[in-house]
């Protein structure tokens, strides 16, 4: 019987390898071998989705301990069929990368740096902004008398990196703020 | 065309090339050679913006060999629609034009309509004023000499591809067409894809398998964040938004709700007062009744006709009309044209919260070359961003399926999802206003907005709830019980969802069908490649859409061989049909296309804004003086901004006299502001650079991996050129142009990569969309003296 690298891994990967692939007629030894060598055995399968283009090809992450151990492309998914290109494949140093960003950040009006903060800070002073902004320049009635209830002095782009999830409250959000410049990369 | 399939949606080519393998003839129209081009049968070359002029002569060839399939023309599109007598095309212009307001009056391009208000036709296509005589009549202009020496594609090549693709129009055949931004960002953007249609619809290619216009949607959940509307322009399930016009629920739903009088037309959108009375329910919960409009009038109005999208933007917040604003996962000082206007634009803002990965152009700009911080005024909030593993969640792909991802890890260092963030200031709004009041704080109050983020959760909520119990066919639910369909939504208050299209998606039986992983299939949904079990796909799960256009009056499939669906002993079987109707030939069946008013695929399209027929327009930045097929040069209706920073070269200007195209590269997202932080994407495509054949490089006196400079009237730009065949001299009204492509994903956050392409486009847009004309503008070219952009 021919085994792919999916049912390899399957089987590797679960309590009873040992029992299927004796099985199916597989001598041990090396297999056994192999699978303690490999980085991503024992370690839990998640199914995620390659966040660069909408083949939304399907990943596997590999954690062990918390920890991201290995991505890879997700086999049983029609599309995919566990193909990634250049992108995809480089999801694991995506997500583990140090330069990425760690903490929220402040830039104060004309300061050359950045600073520091936690995020209630953050949300307290966001809040505080869109309040003032809404207040100062909601505007209730056209020119011609017409009720608009509309914001047009604050904006959100942004992101078809959102989940759908995200985008829905992200509009609800802005809407009942009356906000009217809203865009991002679909019209790009 | 207008898609580099090969590099940007990689795997999706792997399913081109399995068909190729199997005997389909492949062929890539496009400027550049590019690996599409090099796994595909042969590559034409064309000139970027004469698109239309291209499929124009297609659709000539066509119609003169009748090769389109009569059946399919005749039955399922509006070919044989009687157009009013108000119609009118000359020399460039539709009838109905206004040169002060640049805009059309569509009402005269309406069908004739008899007594009972049901459109006229004529099945033998005869008519002067059908469709189909109006369509010959219009592309008749388009012949091979004056298409060959707009577009720069030899008559040979022409006819290689026209008679490749009208071979498709067969019953037995299929043929598909992918595009991209290639196609939309023009300012003929969306009339591009018109011609598309129209060539689709002639050869009966849509609704089956193997057929279709496929947008490749090419950012992560850019179908997703359309249907859940990040657009100022809709709402949530694409609906309008309201405006100024529309001052009550009243008004709103009388003006949005079309009404056909035919009965064999479905016109689905008749439903949308139920969609809307739902979503209106999920935004404000208990507070929406249908006594007070469902909340409406607290909704924005925007004013009729005004355009709030980023173009817009970005020239109001240069006026110094926007205050602050949120830009999320988007680097627009990189990827909006016209990037030294945009950049400088920003420095006006009070404040701006971002959230990234990394440190972006966006991020950084009060601090970017050649502009000190201490004159910069801008507040800036940067709010670490968690990535895809680090949250859970659902996306929609290019083909409408809904995918779930779950979370595999916490996020790294302090991340967070964009949704805790979202609900983190709004939580404090609403607080804010609760102790302070303000300005209108019902609209806020009133809202029925989450307290924490909860994707799970959200994903029920847009596929909506009963909001009292209710009997559906049969069926008992009870209050705050999941709705099975969007055809249990009602406008009477008793149910919401955040997404009518979405409904269906999670139930009451199923759960939450975006997880689902089974490939079980039926022998006849295998044999097309369909996977019904495999997640959900909106709408209803249905997988091709229109596809009862794919089977004749009588229920059967045009195509045996790949039926999509069939009518057998009293039902429909295969894919989930566009409509459970018996077949046509009953007397009780619908017309296919369900969603277009009338029924009809629209050959004839009068709803557009730049006319009802795809119409060859020069870009606004173009090297030649004159249009082959009117008087008019450009577009008579794009879209433009004026500030003194949006500058536009004459046509044919001898200062620029190159076309330029931009594109993405395999390695890189979009603006690069991710990507280009990865060193092995960096390591793969490091630095920018552009191309251009060797003829223009001897002209020019350039090598290959000189520094050049690339200047248009906007801005200039740093690149390393890349001297390469891939680039051809085009011949085009009778002499040589030159046209040199270049990536758009380097800036100068990643020092000594290049900084953006961008600064030498133009803000110019489809009057339809507003998405810009990124892929065609006038430029120079000459060998750097030195380099401040580039490592080197
Ligand atoms: S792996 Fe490549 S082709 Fe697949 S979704 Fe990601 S970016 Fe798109």
């Amino acid at each position: 019987m021919k085994l792919d690298r999916r049912r390899f891994m399957k089987l590797a990967g679960s309590g009873a390898a040992c029992l299927s692939l004796g099985q199916l007629g597989v001598s041990l030894a090396p297999v056994k071998a192999y699978a303690a060598e490999m980085k991503i055995s024992g370690a839990k399968e998640v199914v995620t989705v390659c966040p660069f283009c909408s083949v939304s090809c399907h990943v596997i992450g590999y954690v062990k301990d918390g920890k991201l151990v290995n991505t890879e492309g997700d086999p049983d998914y029609p599309i995919n069929e566990g193909a990634l290109c250049a992108k995809g494949a480089a999801m694991f140093t995506m997500t583990t990368s140090h330069h990425r960003l760690q903490k929220p950040l402040y830039r104060a009006p004309y300061s050359d740096t950045w600073e520091e903060k936690s995020w209630e800070w953050m949300f307290d002073r966001i809040a505080r902004r869109i309040k003032d902004t809404r207040d100062k320049d909601l505007i209730l009635k056209n020119g011609k008398g017409d009720t608009v209830n509309r914001l047009e002095s604050m904006f959100l782009l942004g992101t078809s990196h959102a989940g759908n999830e995200e985008c829905a409250i992200a509009h609800q959000a802005m809407r009942g703020l009356g906000v009217v410049h809203m865009d991002h990369q679909a019209r790009i | 065309m207008g898609s580099n399939a090969a590099e940007h949606h990689p795997i999706s080519f792997k399913w081109v090339l399995q068909a190729k393998d199997k005997g389909a003839t492949v062929m890539h129209v496009d400027p550049k050679f590019s690996r599409t081009s090099a796994r595909s049968d042969f590559h034409v070359p064309l000139r970027s913006g004469t698109d239309i002029a291209f499929l124009g002569g297609m659709i000539k060839y066509i119609l003169d060999n009748e090769l389109f399939f009569k059946e399919y023309v005749v039955e399922y599109t509006n070919a044989s629609l009687i157009v009013g007598k108000d119609y009118g095309f000359e020399d460039g212009l539709f009838s109905g034009y206004d040169a002060k307001t640049r805009s059309y009056d569509k009402s005269k391009w309406g069908f004739e309509l008899d007594a009972d208000g049901v459109p006229k036709r004529d099945k033998s296509l005869k008519h002067p004023r059908c469709v189909y005589q109006l369509m010959k009549k219009h592309y008749s202009r388009y012949g091979i000499d004056a298409v060959s020496s707009t577009t720069g594609v030899s008559a040979e090549n022409l006819l290689k591809v026209y008679k490749e693709f009208a071979a498709t129009g067969r019953a037995d055949k299929a043929g598909t067409i992918m595009y991209a931004l290639g196609w939309t960002q023009h300012t003929v953007g969306v009339q591009n894809i018109r011609s598309a249609g129209i060539i689709q619809l002639l050869l009966g290619n849509i609704g089956v398998a193997g057929g279709g216009i496929n947008a490749l949607r090419g950012e992560p959940n850019v179908q997703g964040s359309t249907d859940h509307t990040l657009l100022y322009h809709i709402i949530p399930g694409y609906m309008a938004m309201p405006n100024n016009e529309w001052q009550t629920y009243d008004d709103y739903v009388k003006a949005n709700t079309p009404v056909s009088n035919d009965p064999m037309s479905a016109n689905w959108w008749q439903h949308k007062p139920k969609y809307f009375a739902s979503l209106l329910k999920a935004w404000f919960g208990e507070n929406a009744t249908p006594e007070n409009g469902f909340c409406y009038e607290y909704l924005p109005k925007i004013e009729k006709g005004e355009d709030y999208s980023y173009m817009y933007l970005f020239d109001r917040m240069y006026e110094n009309k926007i205050r602050g604003g949120i830009i999320i996962g988007l680097n627009p000082m990189n990827s909006v044209p016209n990037s030294n206007k945009v950049r400088k634009a920003l420095d006006n803002l009070d404040w701006l919260v971002t959230s990234e990965l990394h440190h972006s152009e966006t991020t950084d700009n009060w601090k970017r070359p050649g502009v000190d911080p201490k004159t910069v005024k801008t507040e800036v909030f940067l709010l670490p961003s968690a990535h895809r593993l680090e949250k859970e969640g659902s996306v929609t792909n290019s083909g409408r399926w809904l995918l779930w991802h779950y979370k595999a890890i916490e996020p790294a260092f302090e991340a967070k999802p964009f949704g805790d963030m979202f609900v983190g200031f709004m939580k404090r709004v609403q607080e804010l206003y609760r102790k302070e009041g303000g300005t209108l704080p019902e609209a806020v109050l009133k809202l029925d907005y989450p307290d924490r983020y909860d994707p799970e959760e959200l994903c029920a909520k847009i596929n909506g709830r009963f909001t009292k119990d209710t009997v559906v066919k049969g069926k008992k639910y009870r209050k705050g019980q999941l709705v099975p369909s969007f055809t249990a939504l009602a406008d009477d208050g008793s149910t919401s969802s955040l997404n009518w299209l979405y409904a269906g998606s999670y139930t009451e039986e199923d759960g939450n069908k975006a997880k689902r992983r089974s490939t079980s299939q039926t022998p006849m949904q295998a044999n097309i490649g369909l996977f019904p079990k495999w997640a959900w796909c909106w709408p209803v799960n249905r997988r091709i859409l229109y596809n009862r256009a794919s089977v004749d009056l009588n229920g059967k499939p045009y195509n045996p061989e790949k039926a999509v669906i069939e009518w057998k002993d009293g039902k429909w079987v295969g894919d989930v049909p566009d409509g459970g109707w018996p077949p046509m030939a009953t007397g009780k069946g619908r017309y296919p296309f369900i969603m277009s008013k009338h029924g009809f695929g629209q050959i004839y399209g009068p709803g557009r804004q730049d006319g009802p027929f795809s119409e060859h327009y020069e870009p606004v930045e173009t090297p030649v003086a004159r249009n082959m097929f009117s008087k008019q040069l450009n577009s008579p209706v794009y879209k433009y901004v004026s500030s003194e920073m949006d500058k536009l070269s004459a046509p044919a200007d001898p200062n620029y006299p190159i076309v330029l195209t931009t594109y993405s590269l395999t390695e890189h997202w979009c603006g690069g502001g991710e990507t280009r932080n990865i060193p092995n994407l960096l390591e793969a495509e490091p630095q920018l650079y552009v191309e251009m054949s060797p003829e223009l490089a001897e002209e020019k006196g350039i090598a290959n991996g000189d520094g050049v400079i690339v200047e248009s009237v906007r801005g200039r730009v740093e690149a390393i050129a890349m001297v390469t065949v891939r680039m051809r001299p085009l011949r085009v009204h009778g002499r040589i142009i030159h046209e040199i492509g270049m990536p758009f994903c380097f800036g100068w956050t990643t020092p000594g990569t290049g900084d953006a392409t961008n600064r030498l486009t133009p803000s110019v847009g489809d009057p339809n969309t507003t998405i810009p004309e990124y892929k065609a503008c006038c430029v120079n070219v000459r060998k750097a003296d030195r380099l401040t952009e580039l490592a080197t």
